[in-house]
C-alpha cells in the first residue's frame, strides 16, 4: 500500500568538526499524523529539527518536504512549515499582536489579512488579554503559545515543533499538549521532538528513538513497548510479613521487588499458566495478596533497554 | 481550530521580488523604530547627551577658542565636531541591535520565513538614521539656545543633512559588520567604543587639527571624520571647505559601498549555514 509522506529524511550526517552529530538519520512521516522524535539531551534531535527547517546545512543525506528538498529550494521549504524552537523566537520589545501581524507580514499575508488572523490566534491560544502587552511581561507558557501561534500564521501544513514543553511547569504543559492535539485533528503534519517518553506517548502517532545521532528504535508506542518485551505482573501485599513470605515462596522468577512499597515484579510471557502458577504457589503458602496488576511495559522501560542509560528522574 | 484551521480569508501580496524586499525593510524598520521608542533609557540618553556634551564641551573646551579667528566663538566652531561625533557614536547602536538579534532566539524566526534577510539589517541601519536625526535636532535646538550662531542658507541646510545621513549611513553599516562578527553584546559595546573613539577625538572636532601634536597630525588631517566635520563646519559658518566637502561624500559612499556587501554576505553566511 502506498503512503504518501510528508517529510522524508535520508540518511541525514552531519558533523561539527570531528563531532559527528547525526550518524545517517533515516525517518519519514506520514501525512496528517504526527511523529515524535525522541531522545535524551544530545542525541540530536534539535540538530535534525534545524536542518528539516533549512535553519542549518548538512553533510550528507536528503531531507525533502512535501517534496521541496531543504538543500536547493528552501524558500519553497520556509513557505510551507512552521518552526516552535526551543527559546521562543519573537520580539521581545514588541507585544504579543505587533509581533503576529509583522510576521503575518513577512509571510506576505496582506495588512488586513494579518490583522484578522492575528485576532484569531490570540483568541485561539488564550492571549487575547496579553495581546497588547510587551513579550518582556509574558510567562513561559505564554511565550510558547505565542511563539507556536506565530508558527501557524500562514496555516503551513507541515509543523515542526522542537521540545514545546520543556521548562513548562505542568499546568501550561497540559495546556500545550491541548493545543497540539488540536493541530493534529485539523490535519497537519507534526514532527515534535521530546526527552519526555510520556509526551511522545499521549501525542504521537509514532516514535522514532534517536541516540548518538543514530535511530535505535522506531513504530507506534504500542509495538516500541513490545519490542522491549512482555508483560510485567505486579503483585502488592498488605503487610511485611506478608511480603517477606512471598518473597520466599514465589522465589527466582522475580524481576523486581520493592520493600518499601511491599510490591514484587514478575516477568510473564504465558499469562495464563504463569500467574496461575504464581498464584498456587502463594495460595499454598497461604500468602494473601492486597492486589495484582498486569500491565505492558512502559516506554521508561523501552528507554532504558534501547539507550541503556536511566532516565534522569521519575514520575 | 479543528473543522476548519481560520475563519480568515487569508490573502497573500502578489508583489514582484524587489516590491517584497522593500515591504520587508519597511516591516523591519518599523520593528527597529519601536524598538528605539520603547527603550525609554535609551530614549533619554537620545535627548540628553547632546545637551550634556555641548554644555561640558563648551565649558572644559573654553581656551581652544582663544586660538580661533576672531570672528568665530568657541560654540560656532564646536558645533560641526560635536553633531558628527554624536552621529558616529549613534551609528554603533546598529552593532548592538544586530548583535542583540543574532544571539536571540528571534533570529531563528527571521531566518525560517520567507523574508529577505537583510531586511533585518536595513531596519537597524534605518532606524538609527532616524534616531541621529532626533540627536542632532535637539544638539543645534541647544546650541541655538547657547547662542550659536550659524550662517547657512536653505541649500547649506539641505547639503549638511545630506552629508550627515550619508555618514550615519556608513557608519551603521560598519556598525552592522562588527555586530554580525560579535561573539557578545559587550563585546560589541568595547570594539565600537575602540573605534569610534580615536576617530572622532583624533580629529578636528574639538580643535583645528593645526593645533593637535605633531605625530598625531597627519592622522588627523587625512581620516573621513575630519573631513565630514569641515565639510559640516564649512557649510553652517563659512570656514573654508577645500577639499573636504567631496572628500567627506567620497568617504561615505567608499565605506558604504564596501560594508553593505561585506555586512550582507557575513549576515547571510551567519545565518543560514552554520
Amino acid at each position: 500500500m502506498a503512503k504518501s509522506y510528508a517529510i522524508t529524511v535520508k540518511n541525514l550526517k552531519k558533523s561539527y568538526g570531528k563531532n559527528q552529530v547525526l550518524n545517517g538519520i533515516n525517518l519519514a512521516v506520514e501525512r496528517g499524523t504526527m511523529l515524535a522524535l525522541l531522545g535524551p539531551n544530545g542525541a540530536g534531535k534539535t540538530t535534525t529539527v534545524r536542518i528539516m527547517s533549512t535553519l542549518l546545512g548538512y553533510d550528507a543525506g536528503t531531507v525533502s518536504i512535501e517534496g521541496h528538498d531543504v538543500a536547493t529550494s528552501p524558500d519553497d521549504v520556509r513557505s510551507i512549515i512552521g518552526l516552535t524552537g526551543q527559546s521562543a523566537a519573537v520580539d521581545e520589545i514588541l507585544t504579543g499582536r505587533e509581533n503576529l501581524i509583522m510576521m503575518g507580514r513577512l509571510y506576505r499575508l496582506t495588512k488586513e489579512s494579518a490583522k484578522a488572523r492575528a485576532n484569531e490566534l490570540l483568541e485561539q491560544f488564550d492571549l487575547v488579554d496579553a495581546a497588547d502587552r510587551s513579550v518582556k511581561t509574558y510567562s513561559g507558557g505564554m511565550r510558547r503559545r505565542l511563539d507556536l501561534a506565530v508558527s501557524l500564521i500562514a496555516t503551513p501544513p507541515v509543523i515542526f515543533l522542537d521540545e514545546p514543553t520543556t521548562g513548562l511547569d505542568p499546568r501550561s504543559r497540559i495546556a500545550m499538549w491541548d493545543i497540539i492535539n488540536r493541530l493534529k485533528e485539523s490535519g497537519k503534519t507534526i514532527l515534535l521532538t521530546t526527552q519526555y517518553l510520556e509526551e511522545a506517548d499521549q501525542l504521537a502517532d509514532n516514535i522514532v528513538v534517536i541516540d548518538g545521532g543514530k535511530v535505535i528504535a522506531e513504530g507506534t508506542a504500542k509495538e516500541l513497548k513490545s519490542k522491549v518485551g512482555k508483560d510485567r505482573l505486579e503483585l502488592t501485599f498488605a503487610s511485611a510479613a506478608t511480603y517477606k513470605n512471598a518473597l520466599d515462596s514465589i522465589g527466582k522468577q522475580i524481576f523486581d521487588s520493592n520493600e518499601e512499597e511491599k510490591t514484587i515484579t514478575l516477568v510473564i510471557s504465558d499469562t495464563n499458566k504463569d500467574v496461575s502458577d504464581v498464584l498456587n504457589r502463594l495460595t499454598k503458602a497461604k500468602v494473601k495478596i492486597e492486589s495484582m496488576d498486569i500491565h505492558k511495559p512502559t516506554l521508561d522501560d523501552v528507554f532504558l533497554s534501547l539507550t541503556g542509560k536511566a532516565k534522569k528522574g521519575k514520575k | 481550530m479543528n473543522e476548519k484551521e481560520t475563519q480568515v480569508e487569508l490573502v497573500f501580496s502578489k508583489q514582484p521580488k524587489f516590491m517584497q524586499a522593500i515591504t520587508d525593510s519597511l516591516l523591519m524598520i518599523k520593528r527597529s523604530s519601536t524598538h528605539i521608542i520603547r527603550n525609554t533609557d535609551q530614549l533619554l540618553g537620545t535627548f540628553f547627551q547632546p545637551i550634556m556634551f555641548l554644555v561640558l564641551f563648551t565649558a572644559v573646551f573654553n581656551a581652544v577658542g582663544l586660538a580661533l579667528p576672531k570672528d568665530i566663538s568657541y560654540l560656532d566652531f564646536l558645533m560641526a565636531g560635536i553633531i558628527v561625533q554624536t552621529v558616529a557614536f549613534g551609528s554603533t547602536t546598529t552593532s548592538i541591535a544586530v548583535a542583540n538579534d543574532l544571539q536571540r532566539g528571534i533570529v531563528d524566526r527571521f531566518k525560517s520565513l520567507p523574508m529577505s534577510n537583510v531586511a533585518v539589517l536595513n531596519g537597524h541601519v534605518i532606524s538609527d538614521v532616524f534616531r541621529n536625526g532626533i540627536s542632532t535636532t535637539v544638539m543645534l535646538l541647544t546650541g541655538l539656545l547657547f547662542g550659536f550662531r550659524p550662517d547657512a542658507s536653505f541649500s547649506d541646510w539641505m547639503l549638511i543633512i545630506g552629508i550627515l545621513v550619508l555618514f550615519t549611513l556608513a557608519f551603521s553599516w560598519l556598525s552592522a559588520i562588527m555586530g554580525v562578527l560579535a561573539k557578545s553584546v559587550e563585546g560589541v559595546q568595547w570594539m565600537s567604543f575602540l573605534i569610534v573613539f580615536p576617530l572622532t577625538f583624533a580629529s578636528g572636532a574639538f580643535a583645528p587639527t593645526e593645533s593637535l601634536a605633531e605625530w598625531i597630525r597627519p592622522f588627523a588631517e587625512n581620516q573621513p571624520i575630519t573631513h565630514v566635520i569641515e565639510a559640516v563646519r564649512g557649510l553652517m559658518i563659512g570656514t573654508p571647505i577645500d577639499d573636504h566637502g567631496w572628500l567627506a561624500i567620497v568617504w561615505s559612499l567608499g565605506i558604504l559601498v564596501v560594508s553593505i556587501p561585506v555586512a550582507t554576505w557575513l549576515f547571510k553566511k551567519k545565518t543560514i549555514k552554520v
